[in-house]
């Protein structure tokens, strides 16, 4: 079995545009919502997309603003200007 | 003594109101933008008619000639509510601060050669005048307007234009080393000179037009469509010659914030053409109407800074903005006269 990656976010407003982003780039995230926060989970590797992000917040949304809205995050990072990416070596 | 911490999830009945589950579905927490915009203004159970208009409700799709099935179709792709809207211009105005600080810090404006001073004195302030009576044409698309969607981004964009007024005034302020003797000047250039006088006509006619819709085409879309790319392009570019990089880096924000709220028009222009063929004629109608005048009133003006170049700059936009309209589905491509 792929050893699952996840990130929890705040529930803010762009907390939860990201939440959708990511649900609607990768299929295989579950989202599970905890009091004040989500978290994702997605075996093997997760992507979040800047433009996707963008779209939903309806502005220029920079992948180094999720810093913003995480709370905790589970695998090796993988950041450029398009897509912040979690996912086990 | 054990003291046992657990986190007790609550789920919430609901997430956001009925007017904005029914549309977006119930299991779904809704966006600021959303809660502040959908389904907000009154439809039903008006009591009394406004006195001036008996003929029409408070609120009444009546009174523009578009019909629409759904008025909450202009989604404002900004997603402009108030917070982000003010964060938007804070960022904005710090923009302009910034670049104004460094101009005057550096005395910029005594290396621009003194003839493009007076010509960009010229043609900029009594651009005020201009974005006053936008900013009265937006707060009456506000006001008239139907939904709440369109309404409140109106309101913004009215906003926006009593700050650009500002602006502009704060580069007169500038040019009249502190003094206001260069906006006074401006203001007689404004109500006399007959440079001006097409366009001071065209903004007086649009103060009087009572279909809020053909408001919106003729200000936002054909009146703004001449002026942002003749002031921030043309006029700009004019300016290279003379060493007016001082004021190019004041006006450059004018060009982010028209390129900014075309984002917006935009999807409203896509929208309602969208929405039947009778809308389309109407649009396409207005769009004819309206970017004749306009074009006309800008003429002098860019004759005026552009000499024997201005009207070729004119047509370039002219045809720009046409496009344009043919893009959004608004208007039908027509062979363009050779």
């Amino acid at each position: 079995m792929t050893k699952p990656v996840s990130i929890t976010l705040q529930n803010t407003q762009d907390g939860f545009a990201i939440v959708e982003a990511i649900l609607a780039d990768n299929p295989e995230a579950k989202s599970n919502p905890f009091p004040a926060m989500t978290k994702i989970d997605c075996p093997g590797r997760l992507e979040i997309r800047a433009e996707s992000v963008s779209e939903r917040l309806g502005r220029d949304w920079d992948p180094q603003e999720i810093h913003l809205s995480v709370i905790s995050l589970s695998g090796s990072v993988d950041e450029d200007d398009g897509v912040f990416a979690i996912f086990w070596r | 003594m054990n003291i046992d911490i657990q986190a007790e999830a609550i789920t919430p009945r609901r997430h956001t109101f009925s007017h904005i589950a029914r549309r977006f579905g119930v299991d779904k927490p809704a966006s600021r933008y959303e809660e502040a915009t959908y389904d907000v203004q009154p439809v039903v159970n008006f009591h009394y008619r406004p006195t001036y208009t008996p003929q029409f409700e408070l609120y009444d799709p009546r009174r523009t000639r578009i019909v629409m099935n759904d008025w909450y179709v202009f989604r404002d792709p900004r997603q402009f509510y108030y917070a982000s809207y003010n964060i938007s211009r804070a960022a904005m105005q710090q923009s302009f601060d910034d670049a104004v600080n460094f101009v005057e810090k550096r005395d910029m404006i005594a290396d621009v050669a003194p003839e493009w001073r007076d010509l960009f004195a010229a043609w900029l302030l009594p651009l005020r005048h201009v974005e006053w009576a936008a900013n009265m044409n937006c707060q009456l698309i506000a006001d008239w307007g139907y939904g709440t969607q369109i309404t409140s981004a109106a309101a913004f964009c009215g906003a926006d234009r009593l700050g650009i007024a500002q602006v502009i005034s704060r580069i007169g302020l500038l040019l009249g080393q502190g003094t206001e003797s260069a906006l006074k000047e401006a203001k007689t250039q404004w109500l006399e000179a007959d440079v001006w006088q097409p366009l001071r006509r065209l903004a007086e006619d649009q103060l009087v037009v009572h279909d809020w819709f053909e408001l919106y085409v003729a200000q936002l879309i054909v009146l703004d469509g001449y002026i942002y790319p003749l002031a921030t392009g043309a006029f700009d570019r004019a300016g290279a010659a003379h060493n007016g990089a001082a004021f190019s880096m004041m006006t450059s924000f004018l060009g982010d914030w028209y390129a900014d709220n075309s984002r917006w028009t935009d999807a409203v222009i896509k929208a309602a053409a969208a929405e039947s063929e009778a809308n389309r004629i109407v649009l396409g109608e207005w769009f004819e109407r309206w970017s004749a005048r306009a074009e006309e009133a800008v003429r002098p003006l860019a004759a005026m800074v552009l000499g024997a170049e201005g009207d070729a700059a004119v047509d370039a936009i002219g045809a720009r903005l046409r496009e344009r309209m043919v893009g959004l589905n608004a208007l039908e491509a027509r062979e363009m006269a050779a």
